[in-house]
């Protein structure tokens, strides 16, 4: 019964980072508490009513040294702290590069997972260690929140949009994952677990995973099997019917070139720029009129209500392997 | 009551007489009365939630009673308890009698504010008995407006009405603070609690406005499928939670900053020394009012808002923990070299700054944006809100509650009971809030209703924390409800020895009018060093003029 955990694992690099702020925050906040809680108590005893042996001479009523002395020592260390927290979280969550890249959904009440070669999962999330992952978190429904407590990151599933986050398992094992924003009935059952393989038995667990080398089905139907997300992509492209006018050569309405949408700077009808990313795509098959690409007219139709979040990231992934891009950003 | 000349309770009795009232006093009481019913029924709730986590299974409460319930319980202790606690109460009841006024500037609107409140209220409770709602006390989009089920619709009703009730009061002590001070009370006179009171009803007036349009957009998203927050009709979710906390945040120090006023009353008055550093309390209340307008932005780190404004939400969050210090050690030297009496309301007071400080300390946490996103949303979160607003909000309230109780009732609670109150809520605080640290930074989520088994211990212990404190609770209600009847009756004006007007010019239980005429005020607040001068006289009677009907 005494054998139960008061720490969390650590087993992220960004975890490690983390874990070290903690408690760095946290014995300044031992530090300043004990000040307090023990000079309160001391000198709530020391002056009592009826202790007449102790020296109540002097008892200034202000002093403006002592004012600017906590005022200003709590400002610095307060300033320090908030220096080196920021760095730390603009380190992990700014965007990063060289990663192995992830499709997270979440709907009421589950965690669907997608990997580039086209392997998926269901609340489970398994991952190679010692590589810096990123996770593009969206969801179909309400909004929900991917937590890794081991790796100390956590971001919101918010539908209509992708968020990021990276972090870079270090220990291999099994680890509490969590939806941490009250999403309704089931919130408490959406939970799983993300798995941490050695490199080596991560690409075997691939290979293994890998869309028809099992008996694995798909929420697309047949589009899925034997193929990588973004081959599954160019299935879906096909599917709506988008290649009637998009890459192809012989359309007979002028739209933008989509081997150029990833990554580039799109200018827009009205001025301004936009990054080719995952939410420009994402808006733009969804609700094309929003931002307009200069040069071209709004004739696309929208396909809001008609595209699944699995089928959207599909169909990003296969964007963005039309720009030469693999996994891994550029 | 006591004395032969009638005072506010009893020179009039009738039902109608209280519920039309326009005096502050029984306004105050009014609240004090219907706020206890909610505190009451929050408590349930938090029970019920405690009962479940005792087991790591969801096995007493089906998970969708479990989400009521833990959407109950924020409902009620938030917007129908600690919002209105002390500010409704004690600065209703207090405030005038301390600046030396005849009531507060617009008697008719306070009591509105009170049926304003009252109808809300019950709009809220028919909405959770029939059939309850499980949006969580936040109401977050688009899982308020176009997913949860029930009467969420007239629950939001019932809060902006409440809302408005918050609005009513702030304008009231506004006007109050600036208009009605008695000659002689300059605004360095003024006690504390006033610059406490003013700072809270300025983000009452100024927030309150905003939560209000934000939850009835999303009344109308749910009934007009009007595309407000809901990305499926256009909206988008992350605006609600920018209006939502533009307001909830502040909100936070509607609760706490009215409790730091009482806590500089009590400390002064149990201490018998001057409050350490007047000016800088005092500013300290107003930079949190101001200051806590712009960290909203911390509780949305993980939402995917832009790093840059995450960097100025978090700085200004790393800011607005000064001013709190500031306070802390402020008060620390005002118990340096007095004389400590160890008193119920005292006990609290001490207990406000172990639980506070705690509370503040592990804010520090959040502030910083790389441990913030690991704790967000985790036990870490209930802890230290908890810590905050019940263990520095409630504390206040309870530090008041005995305080101002002999005042107001003309009747002394039982020393002895309140001190053991006083001891059972600490510790039962603490046992049940401290472990809730230890899971959240393993990364318990919160509003689950079953959980992995290893965190089993501290949830037991979390919850057996909980019924001490429970029985903390229970007590006050109990033997301040038998000191109305049989409690040492207390006609003298100032059972503490205290400064302050309402101690030494105003009655037990006060006169119907306060004051015989309005005070002319020649100290200032706290001049405990000068004991043989008053802080305030009456003047003697102007000449009676004929046919002038004053009196």
């Amino acid at each position: 019964m005494w054998n139960f955990p008061l720490v969390p694992p650590t087993a992220s690099k960004e975890g490690a980072d983390i874990s070290l702020l903690y408690w760095a925050i946290t014995t300044l906040a031992v530090v300043f508490g004990s000040i307090v809680l023990f000079g309160v108590i001391y000198l709530a005893v020391r002056y009592r009513a009826d202790n007449n042996a102790v020296d109540r001479s002097n008892a200034t009523e202000s002093d403006l040294r002592v004012e600017l002395a906590w005022t200003l020592i709590p400002l610095v260390l307060a300033l320090i702290m908030f220096g080196w927290a920021t760095k730390l979280y603009a380190d992990i969550y700014a965007p990063r590069e060289g990663y192995y890249e992830v499709f997270v959904i979440g709907k009421q009440w589950m965690w669907h997972c997608q990997h580039p070669n086209g392997a998926r999962e269901n609340n489970v999330l398994t991952l190679p260690a010692g590589r810096l992952v990123k996770a593009s978190i969206i969801s179909q429904d309400v909004i929900h929140a991917f937590s890794i407590p081991a790796f100390r990151v956590k971001r919101d599933a918010v539908p209509g949009r992708y968020n990021a986050m990276y972090f870079t398992p270090t220990k291999p094992g099994e680890y509490h994952l969590f939806c941490t924003e009250y999403c309704g009935t089931k919130h408490s059952e959406m939970i799983g677990k993300v798995v941490v393989l050695p490199e080596k038995e991560f690409q075997a667990w691939l290979e293994k995973n890998a869309p028809g080398a099992t008996a694995m089905t798909t929420t697309t139907g047949a589009a899925g099997a034997g193929l990588t997300l973004a081959q599954q992509g160019e299935q879906t492209f096909k599917a709506l019917g988008c290649n009637a006018c998009h890459l192809n050569p012989n359309s007979a309405v002028k739209v933008p070139d989509l081997t150029k949408t990833w990554g580039s700077e799109i200018p827009l009808e009205g001025g301004g720029t936009v990054k080719g990313d995952e939410a420009y795509i994402r808006e733009s098959i969804l609700n094309p009129g929003a931002k307009i690409h200069a040069g071209y007219q709004n004739l696309m139709p929208p396909y809001q209500g008609q595209v699944s979040e699995e089928q959207l990231v599909q169909l990003i992934a296969y964007i963005k392997s039309l720009a030469g891009v693999g996994e891994g950003g550029k | 009551m006591a004395t032969d000349k009638p005072n506010y309770l009893n020179w009039k009795t009738t039902v109608a007489s209280w519920l039309l009232t326009y005096d502050h006093k029984r306004i105050g009481i009014l609240y004090l009365v219907v706020i206890s019913i909610f505190f009451a029924l929050g408590g349930l709730a938090a029970a019920m939630i405690r009962m479940e986590l005792a087991t790591p299974k969801g096995d007493l409460l089906t998970s969708d009673v479990y989400n009521k319930m833990f959407t109950a319980h924020g409902v009620i202790m938030i917007f129908l308890f600690l919002i209105p606690s002390i500010p409704a109460v004690f600065g209703n009841f207090a405030l005038p009698l301390m600046i030396g006024a005849r009531d507060v500037a617009f008697p008719r609107l306070n009591l509105l504010s009170w049926y304003f409140f009252t109808g809300g209220a019950l709009l809220v409770l028919i909405a959770l008995f029939r059939g309850g709602i499980d949006t969580g006390w936040t109401f977050y989009t688009p899982y308020s407006s176009s997913f949860a089920k029930g009467e969420v619709s007239l629950a939001i009703v019932g809060v902006f009405l409440a809302g408005f009730a918050s609005i009513f009061t702030g304008i009231n002590f506004l006007v109050t603070i600036h208009k009605m001070r008695a000659p002689g009370m300059t605004w360095f006179r003024l006690p504390l609690f006033v610059w406490a009171m003013y700072a809270t009803s300025l983000i009452q007036v100024l927030g309150t406005p905003v939560v209000a349009i934000t939850l009835l957009l999303v009344a109308v998203e749910r009934s007009f499928k009007i595309g407000i927050f809901d990305p499926n009709l256009g909206g988008d979710p992350i605006l609600y939670q920018h209006l939502f906390w533009f307001y909830s945040h502040p909100a936070v120090y509607i609760m706490i900053l009215p409790a730091m006023g009482v806590i500089s009353e009590v400390i002064s008055a149990f201490s018998k020394r001057r409050v350490f550093g007047y000016h800088f309390v005092a500013f300290s209340s107003l930079a949190i009012a101001i200051i806590g307008f712009l960290v909203w932005g911390h509780h949305m780190f993980s939402t995917g808002q832009s790093m840059y404004a995450g960097i100025v939400f978090s700085f200004l969050t790393w800011i607005v923990a000064i001013p709190s210090a500031i306070k802390t050690f402020n008060w620390m030297a005002t118990i340096w070299k007095g004389r400590v009496h160890w008193d119920t309301p005292m006990l609290y007071a001490l207990g406000f700054m172990g639980l506070f400080v705690i509370g503040g300390l592990t804010g520090l946490h959040l502030a910083a944006m790389a441990t913030n996103v690991h704790l967000t949303d985790t036990y870490f979160i209930v802890a230290h809100f908890h810590y905050v607003m019940v263990g520095g909000g409630i504390m206040g309230y309870l530090a008041a509650l005995h305080f101002w109780w002999p005042k107001m009732t003309g009747r002394m609670y039982p020393e002895g009971w309140g001190k053991l109150a006083a001891m059972l809520v600490f510790v039962g605080f603490n046992l049940t809030f401290f472990p809730q640290f230890i899971l959240g930074y393993m990364g318990m989520p919160r509003r689950y209703h079953s959980y992995p088994e290893e965190w089993a211990v501290l949830n037991v212990l979390s919850t057996a924390g909980s019924s001490v404190l429970g029985l903390g609770y229970l007590l006050p209600l109990i033997y301040l409800t038998w000191s109305l009847k049989y409690g040492k009756v207390v006609t003298e004006r100032n059972p503490w020895g205290a400064r302050g007007l309402e101690w030494e010019l105003v009655d037990t239980p006060p006169d119907p009018h306060n004051f015989e005429r309005t005070p002319i005020v020649t100290r200032p607040a706290y001049d405990y060093n000068h004991p043989e001068e008053p802080t305030a006289f009456i003047p003697k009677p102007r000449p009676v003029v004929v046919g002038g009907k004053d009196g």
